[in-house]
């Protein structure tokens, strides 16, 4: 499901982001070691971005050699990945902004970036995507997600992010 | 309504895959599928029930999107995710692959044979047509490439009876082509849908083409020549594509396939909502403002988006359908009677 969210989050300042934002369900159950230790239960932005960075740099190094040979700063969505909390929403904002918004890798990109957020963040289930129309057509298109995942190269790096979180 | 489309029978036709694209031979005796497990089947009677004759499977490294059979029947084409294009050449229940072209930068999305049978155009990914001439020594040679789309070219077709050729884009236009001098060019882009455009269909007169898309609706276009009577205006010696007719609110998601009736003139849909519809003018309308009826919509036609709807050439009435569900599935259509 896919809802607008521009207001809330500022839509201004991130301009034509694509922007995924994640939503605390409040329903994880408390554990005895979170109620000792104090632990906090929300996740900052920097760990958020730490882990965005590595997955990125993997995901990009991976599909390297493929159609494009495109390196990190070209594609730069890493540099672009600025991490918002807003702790009184209880909402996590990941903006990504493919320079090639047009190649399979841009909806692989998002798609895995989902993926993996959802795997490391599952206080935060409910998600709300705002991605820019150019990728969210994409995304939408069964015959381009079809024919990217048909690359054994890409679908081999998903399944990695899956594998990853089970 | 409810009796207007009657299923006659299935086949897994892609087991375990999707099926994307059917095509009846020009004698209607033959069904071509293709799909995701990139093979292509060919499907003929005995008797009642639909059996598979041939299977193609040594075509293609990828899904096979689209398949078209020549006007003579005898070579079939088949358009690839793996870039290319094969052609098939019949020697009864046996198909060979004689050429394979090439050129392409990524995904082929369609192919189409010109009624003439010398020309085939193809498209692709990389946003261009490419328009190829075939000679009698089955040589296949490119003679234009054409760059007009901004995006991902879906589908091409061309006219039944003109040398014209039209082609649908994820950039939410149609294009439109002839021969000029030696080489072709885009005389027309028509506007209108607000998103990808998927597929399209001609008229049996080729007055009218019919588009399809991801913004639900189909668009019926109507060719205005120059010095018509309606006073549409004309640039040159171009004729104009204005549109005549928006089917909306019939369909709750993408339309994927429109394929028009040339016996008939019945309009049938593949939706990706499950469901098959079919549409028919109205016979008292107005050519230049034509309205359509809605005759049949069967929801649930398949478990999943049907991809493709065809019209059998030579028995009016009976229609294939293929889906994300592997399956195709064989329908008669009988026009409802009146009140």
């Amino acid at each position: 499901m896919v809802q607008h969210c521009g207001g809330r989050m500022g839509g201004g300042l991130l301009g034509n982001a694509n922007l995924l934002i994640y939503e605390h369900t409040g329903e994880r159950p408390v554990t005895a070691g979170e109620e000792d230790q104090q632990v906090p239960d929300s996740i900052d932005a920097p760990e958020i971005f730490d882990i965005l960075f590595l997955h990125l740099t993997h995901l990009i190094h991976s599909i390297n050699d493929m159609e494009h040979p495109l390196m990190l700063e070209e594609l730069n969505v890493v540099e672009q990945v600025r991490v918002q909390v807003s702790d009184p929403d209880s909402t996590v904002a990941v903006p990504f902004t493919p320079t090639i918004p047009h190649c399979s890798m841009a909806t692989l990109i998002g798609l895995s970036i989902k993926v993996k957020l959802l795997c490391c963040l599952p206080q935060y289930s409910a998600f709300h995507i705002c991605p820019s129309h150019l990728v969210n057509k994409q995304l939408a298109d069964k015959e381009r997600v079809a024919a990217a995942l048909e690359n054994t190269h890409l679908l081999e790096v998903v399944n990695q992010c899956l594998s990853a979180c089970s | 309504m409810k009796d207007s489309l009657v299923l006659l029978g299935r086949v897994p036709a892609h087991p375990d895959s999707r099926c994307w694209f059917l095509a009846w031979n020009p004698a209607g005796t033959l069904l071509a599928s293709c799909g995701g497990d990139r093979r292509i089947r060919i499907w003929g009677t005995e008797g009642d029930t639909w059996v598979c004759k041939s299977v193609l499977s040594e075509g293609h490294q990828r899904t096979v999107r689209k398949v078209a059979w020549s006007p003579c029947g005898n070579y079939l084409a088949s358009a690839s995710f793996d870039a290319t294009t094969c052609i098939w050449k019949k020697n009864q229940d046996d198909f060979e692959c004689v050429t394979t072209l090439e050129g392409h930068e990524n995904e082929v999305k369609s192919v189409a044979w010109a009624p003439s049978g010398n020309l085939l155009a193809t498209c692709s990914r990389d946003k261009s047509v490419w328009v190829w001439e075939v000679d009698e020594e089955d040589e296949y040679e490119c003679v234009s490439v054409l760059n007009s789309h901004t995006q991902d070219v879906k589908h091409v077709v061309w006219h039944p009876s003109q040398e014209l050729l039209a082609s649908a884009s994820y950039d939410d236009t149609v294009k439109l082509y002839r021969e000029e001098e030696d080489d072709w060019v885009c005389f027309a882009t028509l506007e209108g849908h607000e998103s990808t455009v998927w597929s399209l269909a001609f008229d049996p007169s080729g007055q009218r083409l019919a588009s399809c898309s991801d913004d639900r609706t189909v668009r019926i276009w109507r060719q205005y020549l120059p010095g018509n009577e309606q006073g549409v205006a004309c640039s040159g010696s171009d004729p104009t594509w204005k549109c005549i007719c928006t089917l909306s609110g019939f369909h709750s998601r993408t339309i994927y396939d429109v394929a028009w009736c040339q016996l008939t003139g019945a309009l049938a849909t593949a939706c990706g909502d499950d469901a098959i519809r079919v549409f028919e003018e109205d016979p008292s309308s107005d050519p230049q403002q034509p309205t359509f009826s809605l005759t049949a919509h069967l929801r649930q036609a398949h478990s999943q988006d049907v991809n493709c709807v065809a019209w059998n050439p030579k028995e009016p009435g009976l229609l294939a359908s293929c889906s994300d569900d592997g399956e195709v599935a064989f329908w008669k259509y009988h026009r409802p009677e009146g009140p």
